[in-house]
């Protein structure tokens, strides 16, 4: 009976330790495969890096963060123009919806969807900016709420205000402070894990300092 | 025990330390050709690799095992094999089969200007840009007109489309028709179209070749789609030259239903009294209006409801042409109200429903008076003259039950069918003699969309008619197809039979009568990246039967129209400047109404070019927008009746015509998402170089005299104020969000 229990026992510890190694494999990978993210410059190997998200995404159906960084690689394409803009930002809106029906009101993948109608906005900003603008907004006070303390929606805000001329309220002077909030949280921010989303820092530091 | 522990451990261990990389290589290839950017993945693992530019992957695994490793990319099936992961190497060549999808299949494009709005960045034209055309004053008509295929007719309403007279262009909004798209006018004076581009959402300008949903047009169609529920409540005003008006939009919370009621005046008097007209109005052009509509969605579909009512008048007095000391006095009074209810709804096992109601009545009182110097009724006792005085009483009913079956088959090939019924109900009372016109015309029509392949799309389609009043029936059917021949390119290719009733001025002689007829043909090269188009048209349209009004009324007219067409629309190349191109080359003949022979019809030019050009300053907050249109000279005629013909008595050519209009908006939100008052402020001006322009000629009784058709001024001014107060929906957004 004893040894019976023992047995159970080590069962149950090696399936938690398969457990361990399988979500150690997880964490591995991903961390390799963000440290290709900063990397990948040309169109094809962003284009491998969000394949590859996306299959982690699709091996591991529970966890977000893969499609999350899939979307985000895409929107980036979109932005720097690394192939058709509104098919790129149309690509990660599909990575969006995957990564919110495993995670809502995830203030992260609402950084993401504000900054993905930016990319949408920027393809023809005279005719778009009254729709998207709005969105844009819209999901960064919606990530701003889930999380107050996730530094990110800042940093996006102080980006977009930064590159909005002052006449349309935009420029240093209202970007700044956003800018300051945005490095101020990331000080204390404490990502949930060693792949959870920490980028943008020195995207809002080169705000503040450019700002000087 | 010990033992037991140990044999767990290392089978443990096992997995962690056999790591073996076994690489896999091979290609992906579609129709012979390498695929690039194909996703490959060792299915429920994380490895696999994307094929480069030649097609090739390449990467490696440590999984052990059988797995199924898959091949992917939009716009084909994905591929699996099965694979055993062991020690050796594998190399795997896909071959994806092609699978259509509405992403990538092509589009036909033949003959029309297809604008659903922000799909693409280089649409052909939107909302904003019927709003920012230079000179068009937010009238989609003018817009439309900087189109190629559009003739630039400026003493009659309408578009006048590839040789085909203004009647034969029909509009219609959510699939219905419009009987009265225009303000009733004067003669020699266009007038505006009811419809502000405020309430759509897209524009398709069909200049031939349309589908067999839309009908009883011979030349082409203006289709409107309006637009759903809003984006935000608000509150709006605005103030110009010659408007006041006011509105108010609210918008649910959830964004599931919206209601909105607008009210406006116009009047000229103010503006007149400024600038100099030509004409003496007496009258000065006065209308009220006023609109509502109430739209909410439905489980998988929308409801939406709009009216708008309207009621005006106008009266001038011109010289007369056969004797300069008298004149002629037009007085115009019209009321409007239009109804258009629609629902659309998705159903069960890819049906789509899609039902329209029409309902609108429009009353006319028009009358012309012959006065002396000092503007008192006369009598000249010469017949030619006095026949002129006439009074019009006109009422038009017009009603339209339409139905609309689509049902998704195999892929994405659709079936669709329905039918519409219209009744015309049209009573006039022209000074002594009462005409009633009824007319219930019943079609039934279906087509169908094929697409082989992403790369070839086919349009089948049939329209059957009946109208009660001239008890004729006809079927017409329509064709078109396109071809993608590049990654941005393709040609298209449609042709199709066109039926049109004559008009109740017709009508009203006789009911023994046919249908009028045409028969288009329209091929197409089409260009297409994120913020460019290029699109070339050639075209040929036969008027297969055209009303003769002499020395019989029937319908042995004929006629041909041919040409080519060029546009090309550049967001990209000019940071900030958006600008079109449009040319025209039309080539028509037609032997109709009175004419004794095949003429050039006095609404064609045979080449018209645009130039739109938009320049946002985003230092100034102002837009500044330059239209440039020239159109060679139209022909004018004199014919005059000799017993048993009409005889071309005179005839020349008008001056070309040349028209610079320009508009500013200074819009100090503009690009500020979070602004809640937006501000609006506009001005533009027609034809700023002062540039003498003849529409064509009026002659007097014997033919002795002719008069030029002028503009009533030689400019239009417009300077505006739109105010509008959005209600800052952020909360609900946050809300609808979390």
């Amino acid at each position: 009976m004893k040894s019976l229990k023992i047995v159970f026992t080590l069962f149950m510890l090696s399936i938690a330790m398969m457990a361990v190694a399988q979500s150690e494999k997880y964490v591995q990978t991903m961390t390799a495969t963000l440290q290709g993210m900063e990397q990948a410059k040309t169109a094809e190997e962003e284009a491998a890096l969000a394949a590859k998200f996306e299959r982690i995404g699709d091996a591991e159906k529970t966890q977000w963060l893969p499609y999350y960084y899939a979307a985000l690689v895409k929107t980036r394409m979109s932005m720097a123009g690394q192939g058709d803009k509104d098919k790129l930002a149309n690509e990660a809106d599909a990575f969006i919806a995957k990564a919110e029906a495993i995670s809502k009101d995830n203030s992260e993948i609402l950084c993401i969807k504000s900054f993905n109608a930016m990319a949408k906005l920027m393809v023809d900003p005279m005719s778009r900016w009254q729709e998207y603008g709005e969105l844009s907004a819209n999901y960064l006070a919606a990530a701003k709420k889930a999380d107050p303390t996730n530094p990110r929606p800042y940093m996006l805000e102080a980006n977009s205000l930064k590159n909005t001329p002052e006449q349309f309220g935009g420029g240093c002077a209202t970007a700044k402070p956003l800018a300051q909030k945005a490095v101020e949280l990331y000080e204390k921010f404490k990502a949930a894990s060693t792949i959870a989303p920490t980028w943008g820092k020195e995207s809002a530091e080169k705000v503040v300092k450019d700002c000087q | 025990m010990k033992s037991l522990f140990t044999f767990c451990f290392s089978i443990l261990c096992l997995c962690a330390v056999v790591q073996a990389q076994v690489k896999i290589t091979g290609t992906v290839a579609a129709k012979g050709k390498p695929i690039i950017g194909a996703s490959i993945t060792v299915k429920d693992t994380y490895d696999g690799g994307i094929t480069d530019s030649s097609g090739k992957f390449s990467f490696t695994t440590t999984e052990k095992g059988n797995f199924i490793l898959e091949a992917r990319n939009v716009g084909y099936k994905t591929a699996e094999q099965n694979i055993t992961l062991a020690a050796e190497d594998i190399n795997i060549n896909f071959t994806l089969k092609e699978e259509v999808t509405e992403l990538s299949a092509v589009t036909i494009t033949a003959g029309s200007f297809e604008a659903s709005d922000r799909k693409r960045a280089a649409t052909v034209l939107t909302t904003l840009d019927v709003l920012t055309v230079g000179g068009a004053n937010a009238d989609i008509t003018s817009a439309a007109k900087t189109l190629p295929g559009a003739q630039q007719v400026g003493e009659q309403e309408g578009l006048f489309v590839r040789g085909g007279a203004g009647y034969e262009t029909k509009q219609f909004i959510d699939g219905m028709l419009v009987n009265n798209p225009f303000g009733t006018s004067v003669p020699d004076i266009a007038s505006r179209g009811r419809f502000s581009p405020n309430l759509f959402k897209g524009t398709v300008f069909s200049t031939g070749g349309y589908s067999a949903l839309y009908g009883q047009a011979l030349s082409s169609a203006l289709i409107l789609e309006s637009i759903d529920i809003p984006n935000r409540s608000e509150a709006s005003a605005s103030i110009s030259s010659v408007f006041l008006g006011a509105g108010f939009q609210h918008v649910d919370k959830t964004k599931k239903s919206s209601i909105g009621i607008n009210a406006g005046y116009t009047d000229l008097s103010a503006y007149f009294a400024i600038v100099k007209q030509k004409p003496d109005y007496f009258k000065k052009p006065a209308f009220y209006n006023a609109d509502a509509n109430a739209r909410f969605k439905t489980k998988k579909g929308m409801v939406k409801y709009y009216t708008t009512f309207s009621a005006g008048k106008m009266g001038l007095r011109r010289p007369n042409i056969n004797n300069a000391t008298i004149k002629n006095a037009f007085d115009v009074n019209n009321t409007n109200w239009y109804n258009n209810l629609s629902w659309r709804e998705t159903l069960k096992n890819g049906w789509k429903m899609q039902l329209g109601a029409t309902y609108s009545t429009n009353k006319d009182l028009i009358d012309l008076q012959v006065l002396d110097a000092d503007n008192k009724p006369t009598t000249t006792g010469i017949n030619y003259i006095d026949t002129t005085n006439f009074a019009l009483n006109r009422l038009e009913q017009f009603s339209q039950v339409k139905v609309v079956f689509e049902k998704r088959m195999v892929g994405i090939n659709m079936l669709r069918f329905g039918t519409e019924h219209w009744y015309n109900d049209t009573r006039i009372k022209y000074n002594a003699f009462d005409f009633s016109l009824k007319d219930q015309l019943t079609s039934v029509f279906a087509e169908t969309d094929i697409h082989a392949t992403n790369d070839l799309a086919l349009k089948l389609g049939a329209r059957f008619e009946y109208s009660s009043i001239i008890q004729k029936a006809n079927i017409a059917p329509r064709l078109s197809m396109a071809y993608k021949t590049g990654k941005a390119s393709q040609m298209s290719f449609a042709y199709g039979m066109f039926y049109q009733k004559p008009e109740n001025d017709i009508l009203q002689f006789t009911r023994d009568i046919n249908y009028t007829k045409a028969t288009h043909y329209i091929v197409n090269w089409q260009r297409m990246t994120d913020l460019q188009i290029f699109r070339v048209e050639a075209f040929y349209k036969k008027y297969n039967a055209l009303v003769k009004t002499f020395p019989a009324i029937n319908t042995d007219g004929t006629g041909y129209a041919q040409g080519f067409e060029v546009f090309w629309r550049d967001k990209k190349t000019i940071k900030e400047l958006d600008y079109w191109i449009s040319y025209s080359y039309l080539d028509t003949k037609r032997d109709f109404l009175y004419y004794p022979q095949k003429l050039q019809p006095n609404f064609a030019s045979n080449h018209t070019a645009n130039l739109v050009t938009k320049k946002f300053v985003m230092k100034w907050k102002t837009g500044f927008n330059f239209t440039y249109t020239f159109a060679t000279g139209r022909p004018y005629y004199f014919m005059q009746n000799t017993g048993n013909k009409f005889e071309i008595k005179d005839n020349g050519k008008t001056i070309p015509y040349n028209n610079l209009g320009f508009s500013v908006n200074y819009v100090p939100q503009a690009g500020n998402a979070k602004a809640k008052t937006f501000l609006v402020i506009m001005a533009s001006v027609t034809n700023v170089l002062n540039s003498k322009q003849v529409f064509g000629y009026n002659y007097n009784h014997d033919g002795t005299f002719k008069q030029a058709i002028n503009p009533p001024a030689q400019r239009f001014f417009f300077i505006g104020c739109f105010l509008s107060w959005g209600v800052n929906r952020t909360q609900d957004a946050i809300n609808n969000n979390l």
